[in-house]
C-alpha cells in the first residue's frame, strides 16, 4: 500500500481538434472504505486552463491553493494571463522545489495555449510527484486507475475528435478504467475545452 | 564485517531461495456463439532482459480446447506438458477427446493439487462446449475458476481487460434508440479487438511485444465466417468433421 | 513552509519530510518516480562528438511517453544526455546551463566541457547520489572535443566512447565491436544509430526513437527523431462512438469571450463633478 493509493483517485487528460478535455472521478476514499462521492480533484486555472490533481486527498487541497496563490501573483507581475506551457512549468518546478519532501500528487494540466497568430492551439501535459515534465500529443493520465487509462486510452483514442466525439472518448475511458479500479470511481466529471466554451458533465455511472 | 564478529555473539541468519520469476507477456480470450479466439505474444523476458522473441505461450491441447498459459513460463511449460499427458490418457480410456468442461474441471484438480507450492501461471482456456458453444475459461494459480465471454490475464491484463470490457461487453455504452447490443460479436470483429488490444498494449507495456499467436476453434460444422480471408491462418486441426482450430499469426512491435 | 514573504530562498524544501518521514516510519513507502530505463551513448569522431538517446520514459513496466527528450542542451557546443530519475536528469542540466551561460558572460569567453562536468560532479557529489542523474556530457571547445559519464555519486570518465542506462550493455556490445579512432563524421553517426537501436531492441526499458545530435567545433546539430523504427501499425478497427453513448446527468457551460469591441457613447460627457 503506497501513500498515492491512500485516498484513491485517478485524473486523463485528451487533445481533440481545436479543443481538449480533461476528466476525473469523484471518489475521496480511505483505503478501501469510500469517504465522498463528490470530491473535486480538477480545478480551473484561467478561463482556458484546467489542472487535475489526483494524490494524497491532503495535498490536493494544498497545491490547489499553492497553484492559486502563485498564478495569481503571476498575473498581477505580468499584468497578464498565464500560458499553459509558463503554468506547466510552474507546477514542475513547484513540485521539484519539494523533490526530497515530495507532495504526493500526479498533476494532468489540459487548456488552450496562444499561438503567435492569435488562435489557439490544444495543450496537455502531465507530471510526476516530482515535476518531471511529460508533453504528449494524444493523451496523459495519472492516478490509481493509470495503467487502466493507459490501456484504454491506447485503444480508444483517434486524432483529430471534434469536441462532442472527444467528450465520448473521453467519458468512455474513464468510465471503463475506473470501472476496473478499486480506488477510483464513485461518478466522473468531465470538462471540454473549447475556444468559446467550457462545458462540464457530470457522468452516470457505476457507483460501486 | 561479518567476519570480525565473535562466534558468541553471531546472530541467526536467514537465507533463503525463490524457485519462482516473472517472465511477463500476456494472454487473452474471447467466446464467440459459435467460437473462441485465445491469443497470447510471444516475447518472454526476465527484469529488462528479453529471453527469447519467440516462445509460444497457448497450446492446442485437443481440436476443441486452447490453453493459454502466463506467468512463470518454466511453470507454465510444465504443467501444460502434464495437462497434455492427462488428456492423452483420456483418450486412450474413452476413445474421445475430453470435453471443455471436463477439461476446465481437471484444470482446477491439477492447479489445487499444489496449494502450498504452486504453479505460479494464470490459465485460460477457450474452445467449445458440448452445445456447441464458444467458451473461456479463466483460472487463477491455485485453481479457481470461471466461465466468462472474455478474459485477459498476465503482465498487461490491467491495460486490457476494460478495454474489453467496454467493446465486448459494451460496458458503459447506451445503445441508440430503438436498437440493443449484440450479445455475440462476428469473428472478424472479435480478431480485430484481439489486435487492437495487443498492439495497444505493446505501445503501453514493456514487456509485450515481438509477435503475437491467436488460436480460432471453430464449433462442430460451422462456417468459416469469414476466417478464409485473414492472411496467413493455418488449420492445426486433426480432422475436418468436428471442431476444426486455426492460428493467426502477426508480428509486434520489437521494442 | 509557506512563508507571507513573496520571495522564499532558492533551492529544496525540505517542509514536507517530517510528515513524509512519518508516513513512511507507518509503513508507506514512497512512490517511485518517471525513470528513464533508458540507453545513452555518445562518441568522438574525428572533429567532434556524436551524443545519441533512445526515447522511453518509463514508470515501471509501463511506458509513461513514448517520444521523450533525453539529449538536453548545455550551451551551443555542449549537450548532455540523462538517464536515471527523469526529473533529476531534466532540472540538474537546466541548472548547470543556466550557470554556465552566467558563467560564459562573466568570463567572457566560450563555456568548456571541464567546467560543465565540474559543475555537475560537485552538485552531484554534494547530494551523495540522492539526485539520480547519470549523464554522458560531451561537447567541443577551446580544447577539442571532450566527452565524459558522470554517475549520480559524483564520480567521472573521460573516454572516447560512452555509453549509460540500463541499455548499457546492449550499446557497448556495438561499440566495442565496430569503434575506431578518427571515424568521419557520417561513419560516427551510424554507430551511434546502431547503438541506441540495439538498446532500443534489447533492452526493455528503451524503445522508441533514436536521437543524436552531432557537436563539432563550427557547428552544433540536433538531429531529433533520426530514426523511427517504432512507429504504431495503424489499427484495425476505427473507435469513434456514436454522439449520446455516454450517459450524463448534469450538464453546466461556461462561456469564454471571444473578442469583445468597446463601443463609446457618443454625447456629453457625465458630470463628475
Amino acid at each position: 500500500m503506497s501513500i498515492m493509493e491512500y485516498n484513491g483517485g485517478s485524473v486523463i487528460a485528451m487533445v481533440g481538434k481545436d479543443c481538449v478535455a480533461i476528466a476525473s472521478d469523484l471518489r475521496l476514499g480511505n483505503q478501501a472504505l469510500g469517504i465522498s462521492s463528490n470530491f473535486q480533484k480538477i480545478f480551473p486555472v484561467t478561463d482556458r486552463i484546467y489542472v487535475g490533481l489526483p494524490g494524497l486527498a491532503t495535498d490536493v487541497t494544498t497545491l490547489r491553493e499553492r497553484f492559486r496563490y502563485r498564478v495569481n501573483m503571476y498575473t498581477i507581475k505580468e499584468e497578464r494571463e498565464i500560458e499553459p506551457e509558463t503554468f506547466a512549468h510552474l507546477v514542475s518546478s513547484t513540485l521539484y522545489e519539494h523533490r526530497f519532501g515530495p507532495y504526493f500528487i500526479e498533476p494532468v494540466m489540459a487548456g488552450l495555449s496562444k499561438t503567435p497568430s492569435g488562435g489557439l492551439k490544444p495543450f496537455i501535459a502531465a507530471t510526476d510527484l516530482i515535476g518531471c515534465l511529460n508533453f504528449a500529443k494524444d493523451f496523459v493520465v495519472a492516478g490509481t486507475a493509470s495503467s487502466k487509462l493507459y490501456g484504454v486510452a491506447e485503444g480508444l483514442w483517434e486524432p483529430g475528435l471534434e469536441p462532442e466525439d472527444l467528450f465520448e472518448t473521453i467519458s468512455q475511458t474513464i468510465l471503463n478504467a475506473v470501472d476496473r479500479d478499486a480506488y477510483s470511481g464513485w461518478g466522473c466529471i468531465v470538462h471540454v475545452i473549447t475556444k468559446d466554451k467550457v462545458v462540464s458533465r457530470t457522468l452516470k455511472g457505476r457507483m460501486d | 564485517m561479518p567476519d570480525m564478529v565473535p562466534m558468541s555473539v553471531a546472530q541467526p541468519q536467514e537465507r533463503q531461495f525463490n524457485p519462482y520469476s516473472d517472465n511477463g507477456g500476456t494472454i487473452l480470450a474471447v467466446a464467440g456463439a459459435n467460437f473462441s479466439v485465445i491469443a497470447g505474444d510471444t516475447r518472454q523476458s526476465e527484469g529488462y532482459s528479453i529471453q527469447t522473441r519467440y516462445a509460444p505461450k497457448v497450446f492446442r491441447l485437443t481440436d476443441k480446447a486452447v490453453l493459454a498459459v502466463n506467468g512463470f513460463a518454466a511453470d507454465g511449460n510444465m504443467f501444460v506438458k502434464k495437462v497434455k499427458q492427462r488428456l492423452e490418457w483420456y483418450r486412450h480410456a474413452h476413445s474421445k477427446d475430453m470435453p471443455l468442461r471436463a477439461v476446465a474441471r481437471l484444470i482446477q484438480s491439477m492447479l489445487y493439487a499444489r496449494r502450498f507450492f504452486p504453479y505460479y501461471v494464470y490459465n485460460i482456456l477457450g474452445g467449445i462446449e458440448e452445445d456447441g458453444s464458444g467458451a473461456v475459461y479463466s483460472f487463477d494459480p491455485v485453481g479457481s475458476y470461471e466461465r466468462e465471454a472474455c478474459r485477459a490475464a498476465g503482465a498487461a491484463s490491467s491495460l486490457v481487460q476494460p478495454f474489453l470490457d467496454n467493446q465486448i461487453y459494451f460496458k458503459n455504452q447506451t445503445p441508440a434508440p430503438g436498437t440493443s447490443h449484440p450479445a455475440h460479436l462476428a469473428l472478424t470483429d472479435v480478431l480485430a479487438l484481439v489486435i487492437d488490444s495487443f498492439t495497444s498494449a505493446t505501445e503501453r507495456h514493456i514487456e509485450v511485444g515481438d509477435g503475437l499467436e491467436m488460436y480460432v476453434v471453430l464449433a462442430k460444422g460451422s462456417p468459416l465466417q469469414g476466417l478464409e480471408l485473414v492472411q496467413g491462418v493455418q488449420e492445426m486441426s486433426t480432422t475436418t468433421d468436428g471442431e476444426r482450430v486455426f492460428i493467426v499469426r502477426r508480428n509486434l512491435k520489437r521494442d | 513552509m509557506a512563508s507571507s514573504s513573496v520571495y522564499s530562498s532558492p533551492g529544496f524544501d525540505f517542509s514536507n519530510q517530517l510528515r513524509n518521514n512519518f508516513l513512511s516510519e507507518k509503513g508507506l513507502p514512497l512512490p517511485k518516480a518517471t525513470s528513464t530505463g533508458t540507453t545513452i551513448v555518445g562518441c568522438l569522431f574525428e572533429d567532434g562528438i556524436v551524443l545519441g538517446a533512445d526515447t522511453r520514459a518509463t514508470e515501471g513496466p509501463i511506458v509513461a511517453d513514448k517520444n521523450c527528450e533525453k539529449i538536453h542542451y548545455i550551451s551551443e557546443s555542449i549537450r548532455c544526455c540523462g538517464a536515471g530519475t527523469a526529473a533529476d536528469t531534466e532540472f540538474t542540466t537546466a541548472l548547470i546551463s543556466s550557470n554556465i551561460e552566467l558563467h560564459a558572460l562573466h568570463t567572457g569567453r566560450k563555456p568548456r566541457v571541464v567546467t560543465a562536468m565540474t559543475m555537475l560532479k560537485q552538485m552531484l557529489f554534494q547530494y551523495q547520489g540522492h539526485i539520480g542523474a547519470a549523464l554522458v556530457l560531451g561537447g567541443v571547445d577551446a580544447t577539442g572535443p571532450n566527452l565524459f559519464t558522470i554517475h549520480p555519486h559524483g564520480s567521472t570518465d573521460k573516454l572516447p566512447y560512452v555509453t549509460m542506462g540500463s541499455g548499457s550493455l546492449a550499446a557497448m556490445a556495438v561499440f566495442e565491436s565496430s569503434w575506431r579512432p578518427n571515424m568521419s563524421r557520417d561513419e560516427a553517426l551510424t554507430l551511434v544509430k546502431h547503438a541506441i537501436s540495439a538498446g532500443i531492441f534489447n533492452d526493455l526499458g528503451s524503445g522508441s526513437n533514436v536521437d543524436a545530435c552531432i557537436i563539432t567545433a563550427t557547428h552544433t546539430e540536433m538531429l531529433r527523431n533520426v530514426e523511427m523504427p517504432n512507429q504504431r501499425v495503424e489499427k484495425e478497427k476505427k473507435y469513434g462512438f456514436r454522439r449520446g453513448t455516454t450517459a450524463w446527468k448534469r450538464e453546466t457551460v461556461k462561456s469564454l469571450i471571444v473578442e469583445e469591441e468597446i463601443t463609446h457613447v457618443l454625447g456629453e460627457a457625465m458630470d463628475t463633478t
